[in-house]
């Protein structure tokens, strides 16, 4: 064979392997989609979509068994608003910070800090919430339990808080630099510029950011099962025990009979989850390409 | 002290960026209402001056800087706020930077940063700004539209507006047209023999031609010295120095 056609068959092969590992990505999704939906279908045989959507009950074990999961999409809506409402700000601000006035080297440290706190495993994380968290809540609050709504929040807004910095500093770095000379050669002070021209010009990056790092709680699961009291009723307050939709699958799945109702409907609250993680990412997706044409 | 007709006067100015020496013993004087061109080749401390004019060298971290600049015969080291000059010394950028908003958002930004929110003053001051950077016609029908969506030509008249908007004292450019095609870049240096009848222009240039075209005075500059400085006439036909006429005639650079 000459070199010249070896090497095509080099660009021939290494083409087609990187398309094959793009479509493979793709269709593993669409297998996951798929098994969800028929491990989950079987449950709409005895139960209406309403019901299981808006029941306000959630006995998968009573008899006969109910299965209502709006307790659970309140207890997961109610967690991850608190998380947003704590970590978005903190988090765009953060970014602010670090990218546009940190000196040099507290830049770096602090870079460097943000990215161990995405390393810590949810597990530790939930750890110390429950430890340290939990008790402090219940003495402050005076309530009978620290497990509650706003502990849950408080720590995964320490999970989402690492990808909603690094994404935003990302975003915000790219800005180009000459954006910022021109608002300060007319005569814009710095905050002026950050807020006005920086901010601006990176909003569809933060966007991203706030969109996954919201994608992160929603998903959370082990650290959101230690510290939110598992309680599966509709919460009046955020300083009430809840329990998410992830929680359920992860505490109850090992206890559930394999083709059973209970099975099926932990299956179902799957393809819940997935259509909320798809929309977050399809309105993430959006507004990142609108704002780019 | 300030002599008629003076608007900035340079003091022996040293600029240094860490080691590296920009521009050494400067002295010169600006006077009000001419275009003062400045050549040089590259590396020559050019765009150096332009920046230690409005105080954008500020923005090198590690810029050390002596001597004193006075505009009007205040220093703007001492008597000015930082912000004041450079709304009173307004700089056009080599490449056009349009902001990612509307064309009339980048006009009024300057504007509605000093806090003016009067409609009626607003519409005035776009009005007048387009108007005497020659993009008034072209783009009053779409005034909301976005900046980006400007040709590279008209992009840099918009930035020369978003300045006139602030209404400066001075005007620096920084190799205005080194983007642009001949017809965008006669119709920049036509708007700046326009402007000099109200405002005090410095044109840094590496087109020599351009400097004769519109220059009244022009300084050379070499390795961060200035050479030579005197009418542009006279630069052009009788330099004084050898390097100036080597430079000019296209011998180097």
């Amino acid at each position: 064979m000459t070199p010249n056609r070896l090497r095509k068959l080099k660009e021939w092969l290494i083409e087609k392997a990187i398309l094959l590992s793009g479509v493979f990505s793709v269709i593993f999704v669409l297998l996951i989609f798929l098994f969800l939906l028929r491990e989950g279908f079987s449950l709409f045989r005895g139960e209406s979509v309403g019901d299981f959507l808006f029941g306000k009950s959630w006995y998968p074990i009573s008899d006969p068994p109910r299965f209502g999961i709006l307790p659970l999409i309140m207890g997961s809506l109610l967690v991850t608003l608190g998380a947003a409402a704590i970590s978005v700000p903190i988090g765009i601000a953060a970014a602010l910070y670090i990218a546009e006035i940190a000196p040099g080297r507290l830049k770096e440290g602090l870079k460097a800090g943000i990215e161990l706190l995405a390393a810590i495993p949810s597990v530790v994380i939930g750890f110390i919430g429950m430890i340290t968290l939990g008790p402090w809540i219940k003495n402050l609050f005076n309530i009978p339990t620290g497990l509650t709504a706003l502990t849950g929040s408080v720590t995964l807004a320490f999970m989402a808080m690492p990808t909603i910095v690094s994404i935003a500093e990302d975003a915000i770095t790219a800005v180009p630099r000459q954006y910022r000379e021109a608002a300060i050669a007319m005569g814009a002070t710095k905050w002026q510029t950050t807020w006005r021209i920086v901010a601006r010009a990176a909003r569809p990056g933060m966007v991203a950011a706030v969109m996954l790092g919201i994608g992160r709680v929603i998903g959370e699961t082990m650290a959101v099962m230690m510290v939110t009291g598992n309680a599966a009723m509709i919460p009046s307050s955020i300083l009430q025990p809840v329990r998410t939709l992830t929680a359920t699958i992860a505490a109850e799945m090992g206890e559930s009979v394999q083709g059973g109702a209970h099975y099926a409907a932990l299956f179902a609250i799957g393809i819940v989850l997935f259509v909320i993680t798809f929309l977050i990412n399809g309105v993430a997706d959006l507004y990142l390409h609108r704002s780019r044409r | 002290m300030v002599s008629a007709g003076v608007k900035f006067s340079i003091l022996g100015l040293h600029v240094h960026y860490g080691k590296l020496c920009a521009l050494r013993d400067l002295s010169l004087d600006i006077r009000a209402n001419e275009i003062f061109t400045v050549i040089g080749p590259a590396n020559s401390g050019k765009t150096t001056f332009l920046h230690a004019l409005n105080r954008l060298v500020d923005l090198v971290p590690d810029c050390r800087l002596s001597g004193e600049v006075r505009l009007d015969g205040v220093n703007i080291r001492a008597g000015l706020e930082v912000e004041a000059l450079r709304r009173k010394v307004g700089i056009v950028f080599a490449l056009p930077l349009p902001l990612p908003i509307s064309i009339f958002e980048n006009v009024v930004y300057g504007l509605r940063m000093q806090g003016i929110r009067d409609p009626r003053l607003l519409d005035e001051a776009v009005e007048r700004s387009l108007r005497e950077s020659y993009l008034w016609d072209e783009v009053k029908d779409r005034l909301r539209t976005p900046a980006m969506n400007l040709s590279g030509g008209q992009q840099q008249r918009l930035c020369m507006a978003r300045i006139l908007a602030g209404q400066p004292d001075v005007l620096l450019f920084d190799e205005p047209t080194s983007g642009l095609d001949p017809i965008s870049t006669a119709r920049i240096e036509e708007t700046m023999l326009d402007l000099k009848e109200k405002y005090t222009i410095v044109l840094v240039t590496n087109n020599v031609a351009q400097a004769a075209r519109v220059g009244e005075r022009t300084a050379f500059f070499l390795m961060g010295d200035l050479v030579e400085v005197s009418a542009t006439s006279k630069m052009f036909t009788t330099p004084v120095d050898s390097r100036t006429s080597d430079y000019i005639t296209g011998k180097f650079g």
